[in-house]
């Protein structure tokens, strides 16, 4: 049995602990609020973005296309662009991210093709024990505190030089995608080259309702369709990568609230454990020092 | 009658507006864009846009760079990478 000083300190310890996760989940909630505007209002930009590429790519398609639509007319180096935080205790945050990129990897490497990494944050970078040699890039975010679009432009231009000089045919990018404070889910998506959306009639007139209702001839451009589609590209993969960034912002600050809500609430039933245990143990030595002193004034 | 403009930047929605008269710097050339402008599409270039809220109206500036302008039915909507 655990001397009573020695249960006090225990005590006291876990509550100081208490006290650390409480506070670090509240400032995961200020910061989950912050970061989910900063998704919401990011959002029109990459909606259009994403709805003009459809609609040109659909029509400026086909041969003499570039690279970044078209592919380089092969499927054998995979980049894999791993986004993942800076930081830790964040429950399972970054260990899901991590995981679903190493499962794509293998089940490529299965087929038969080569895999590369790129890291974007720390805690991507324990792929490296895994892969020692195929991580080729490392994008540190320490000096980013809110997701900002040229850090996701200098990303993407780093991935394009690479694409341009034929380093990898396709890149894949991973993320956790923000649904609420409770659910993020691992994300895998495909920005080189650009996976254009299935043309569904009524989803395409939804979205984009006066690109499709001017019909086609009715608009002007200046330049050409396909200078515009060429600008536009590479202007696409910053806004994914931002949207992984911005994404991933808020679903690292929803994990980690979730994982020091349950970490206060753990260490809130150890105390009371340890309280019953600290209240025990001290009402015995009561109870032994009277029948002590009981039975000594017996004996006079 | 007013046109509808639109500044989106990545990270945010700049304006919104209903505005006079908007003037673009597109690629090949500064364009003004009036209400009921027909649908077109243009890059654009590093400059300045001149919003006019009224008809002898001073005109606003928002220095923009790298992007795309959109008329459509609906209005102007510019899509710059950076906006002041």
């Amino acid at each position: 049995m655990a001397s009573l000083k020695a249960l006090k300190i225990r005590i006291n310890s876990v509550k100081s602990t208490q006290k650390i996760t409480k506070a670090m989940k509240m400032v995961a909630a200020a910061k989950l609020r912050r970061a989910q505007e900063a998704a919401m209002a990011g959002r029109p930009y990459a909606e259009r973005i994403e709805s003009v590429v459809a609609s040109l790519a659909a029509r400026a398609g086909g041969e003499g296309a570039s690279p970044l639509l078209a592919g380089t007319g092969k499927d054998q180096v995979h980049m894999l662009v791993v986004v993942t935080s800076e930081r830790g205790l964040a429950g399972a945050f970054n260990t899901n991210i991590v995981r679903a990129a190493r499962r794509k990897a293998e089940e490529l490497e299965a087929a038969g093709k080569t895999v590369r990494f790129y890291t974007v944050g720390r805690k991507g970078r324990v792929i490296k024990r895994f892969y020692p040699t195929g991580v080729v890039a490392d994008h540190d975010l320490s000096t980013m505190k809110v997701a900002r679009f040229d850090e996701a432009k200098a990303i993407a231009d780093d991935l394009l030089a690479r694409y341009a000089a034929g380093e990898f045919d396709v890149a894949h990018l991973f993320y956790a995608k923000f649904q609420s404070a409770l659910v993020q889910i691992p994300t895998t998506q495909q920005i080189i080259p650009v996976s254009v959306p299935t043309r569904d009639p009524k989803l395409a007139q939804t979205l984009t309702p006066a690109l499709s209702n001017d019909g086609d001839a009715a608009v002007e451009y200046e330049p050409s369709e396909e200078q515009i589609l060429a600008d536009l590209l590479p202007r696409n993969v910053a806004v994914q990568v931002f949207r992984a960034l911005l994404e991933n912002a808020a679903s690292e600050q929803g994990s980690r609230m979730n994982a020091m809500d349950n970490a206060t609430r753990n260490a809130g039933d150890m105390i009371n454990r340890l309280s019953i245990q600290y209240n025990r143990t001290r009402q015995a030595a009561i109870t032994t020092e009277l029948v002590e002193i009981i039975s000594g004034a017996e004996a006079l | 009658m007013a046109l509808h403009f639109e500044l989106v930047t990545p990270e945010r929605l700049v304006r919104s507006d209903e505005v006079y008269m908007v003037t673009v710097p597109g690629t090949e050339g500064d364009f003004a864009v009036l209400e009921g402008h027909a649908p077109l599409m243009a890059t654009i270039r590093d400059g300045n846009v001149l919003v006019q809220m009224t008809p002898n109206g001073a005109p606003e500036t928002i220095a923009v760079r790298g992007g795309l302008a959109e008329v459509n039915a609906r209005g102007l909507t510019v899509l710059a990478e950076h906006a002041e």
